[in-house]
């Protein structure tokens, strides 16, 4: 920056300007610190699931951690039907949540009437603060019966906890994606417009390219919050360690979550078991899921990608 | 030369403000008309009701006639998308999109539905290159981003935008304002082969580009246009003082 190369101005007094040296100091050293202390937390807690869950990978045969049975009490530890199960719920509330998500991001930010806007902007940032253990009571006591009635064998079904899940992440998607909308320059969409492309035409073929990594981000820390709630899901997916069958009913069978298997077992493990081991390890393979979102976010985006959706006007 | 576009009696607000007053002029065809002005008398505010650009702003309301070709725009039949491909418009800042050079200018071909694709639609974005004057300088380099072009290509490159729908009438916020002296002269050349083809209405602050680059020019003051002229007259014999004032004022 020009600033810094600027001599400094002659009339403040040399002490004085020792004294907002020591205070540039500290406040850099206190700013230093806790950017540092956010890594090493990280890598500690990391390395703490790797202390606890490691056994469980040399202990059990990979054929075995990776099959499709986890029966615990017979110390079966196959973690499979976990994964499928967290894939199967996320997928189907990806699914949902990002059309309804972004349509409704595009419709704040380009349609609605600013007083329209002003009213639905803060009721959907309400909805972020819902307790997730209340969506959950409503989705097993008000939203499972409802999809019984469709036909389902049962009502807490991978659906169920999809439907919850979509809900949850809803504001989040909403949120970023419309500020990601919101920062992309009114010069572009009058550009499209002056040479006759309609509303419409503007939106998608400029505003939403040009806010494309804004959107991104929505999309996974969406995706983020769907993978990592426990409680909700818990409670509407039935729970059952099995790998769906295939076909068209698959989202409407009951499966288990890998973060649903942590909380509802891990109050009834001996410490130091194999069962408590593979807990543990099921919560490294969460972790590498989390970190490879994010790397893929990264990737994705990129700081190519945010510099020229706004340098541009900048 | 006949008149391309005819302004009766036409107000315009913004809500309360009444921004526009009592206008009444004739742009010929083919010509280059300037409009000058103190800032915010209404320069930009009257080139926007020029393709109803306007209408996106909220609150706004339009009162009176603007003949295109006869034809009156606010009527309200008139369809404003079809209306802005006939009035293209290119902006004060270089605004090309976030996109490929070559995206940028095929944009208004593929939204207006025009010969789309292929060998035609490279065809277009060439003819419009060449007429913004910038072919040369980025026909190795289409696919490159528009962004990583310097403003004066830049704000060329929304001039080939808006020239491949074809328009009739191009017109021009203070395109250069952010441009350097060179990059202006190159686009005030431009603007002078563009009128061979186009009606061309530029607004501008600086009183030597009105003089040398247009043929008639419009003084507008408070709202109000003061005096329309040939260039040549307004500038040598302006028949109102406060004309006068202001275009002496700011030459000297
Ligand atoms: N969107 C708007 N809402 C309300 N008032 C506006 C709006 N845009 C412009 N105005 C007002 O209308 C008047 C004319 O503005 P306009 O931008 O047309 O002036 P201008 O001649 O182009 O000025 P400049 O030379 O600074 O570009 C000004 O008083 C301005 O404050
Ligand atoms: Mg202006």
């Amino acid at each position: 920056m020009a600033a810094a190369n600027q001599p400094l101005d002659a009339s403040i007094p040399p002490d004085e300007i020792a004294e907002r040296r020591w205070g540039e100091l500290i406040i850099e050293g206190v700013i230093r610190v806790a950017g540092i202390s956010s890594i090493v937390i990280i890598a500690l807690i990391f390395l703490f699931l790797l202390r606890e869950g490691l056994p469980a990978f040399l202990d059990i045969p990979l054929r075995q951690l990776f099959g499709t049975r986890w029966y615990p009490i017979e110390e079966m530890f196959g973690l499979l039907p976990l994964l499928v199960g967290s894939l199967i719920v996320t997928v189907g509330a990806v699914a949902i949540s990002l059309p309804l998500g972004l349509t409704t991001a595009i419709y704040l930010g380009e349609i609605a009437p600013p007083w329209l806007r002003e009213i639905l902007k803060p009721i959907i940032e309400v909805l972020a603060g819902i307790p997730s253990i209340v969506l959950g009571f409503l989705g097993w006591i008000a939203l499972a019966p409802l999809i019984q009635n469709l036909g389902a064998p049962t009502g807490l079904t991978a659906f169920t906890g999809s439907l919850i899940l979509a809900y949850m992440s809803l504001p989040t998607i909403i949120s970023i994606a419309e500020d990601a909308l919101y920062a992309v320059p009114k010069e572009y969409r009058d550009g499209a417009l002056a040479i006759g492309a309609t509303q419409w035409q503007a939106i998608w073929r400029v505003v939403l390219p040009a806010a494309r990594p804004g959107l991104m981000i929505a999309v996974m820390l969406g995706i983020g919050r769907a993978i990592g709630e426990t409680m909700a899901v818990m409670m509407v997916t039935g729970n059952a360690a099995n790998i769906p069958s295939l076909g068209s009913g698959i989202f409407f069978q009951p499966v288990r979550t890998m973060t649903a298997t942590i909380a509802a077992e891990m109050g009834e493990v001996a410490q130091g078991s194999l069962h408590y081991s593979t807990l543990f390890a099921i919560g490294i393979v969460l972790f590498l899921i989390s970190f490879a979102i994010n790397a893929l976010a990264g990737r994705l985006v990129g700081v190519e990608g945010l510099r020229r959706s706004r340098g541009g006007m900048l | 030369m006949t008149n391309k576009i005819e302004v009766r009696d036409f107000n315009f607000y913004y809500g309360e403000f009444h921004a526009l007053k009592g206008l009444n002029l004739a742009i010929r065809e083919h010509a280059i008309t300037a409009l000058i002005g103190p800032s915010g008398c209404g320069k930009s505010t009257f080139l926007r009701c020029l393709n109803r650009m306007n209408d996106t702003i909220r609150g706004t309301r339009a009162q009176g006639e603007v003949l295109l070709d006869g034809a009156n725009i606010y009527a309200p039949a008139v369809d404003v998308v079809e209306l802005r491909q006939q009035v293209g418009m290119v902006f004060q800042r270089p605004n090309p999109f976030p996109q490929s050079i070559y995206d940028n200018v095929a944009f208004g071909p593929r939204v207006v539905g025009m010969a789309a694709r292929g060998a035609e639609l490279d065809r277009i974005v060439q003819e419009s290159l060449e007429g913004a004057a910038l072919w040369d300088e980025v026909k190795h380099r289409l696919r490159d981003h528009a962004l990583d072009l310097n403003p004066g290509q830049q704000q060329r490159l929304c001039i080939a935008r808006t020239i491949a729908v074809k328009p009739q009438v191009i017109l021009m916020d203070e395109p250069c304002s952010a441009l350097d002296p060179v990059a202006t002269l190159r686009v005030e050349d431009l603007m002078r082969r563009l009128a061979a083809e186009y009606t061309i209405v530029i607004v501008t602050h600086n009183m030597q580009q009105a003089a040398r680059a247009s043929d008639y020019t419009g003084f507008f003051w408070l709202g109000e246009l003061v005096e329309f002229n040939a260039t040549e007259t307004l500038f040598s014999t302006p028949s109102k003082p406060l004309t006068e004032a202001y275009i002496t004022g700011r030459r000297g």
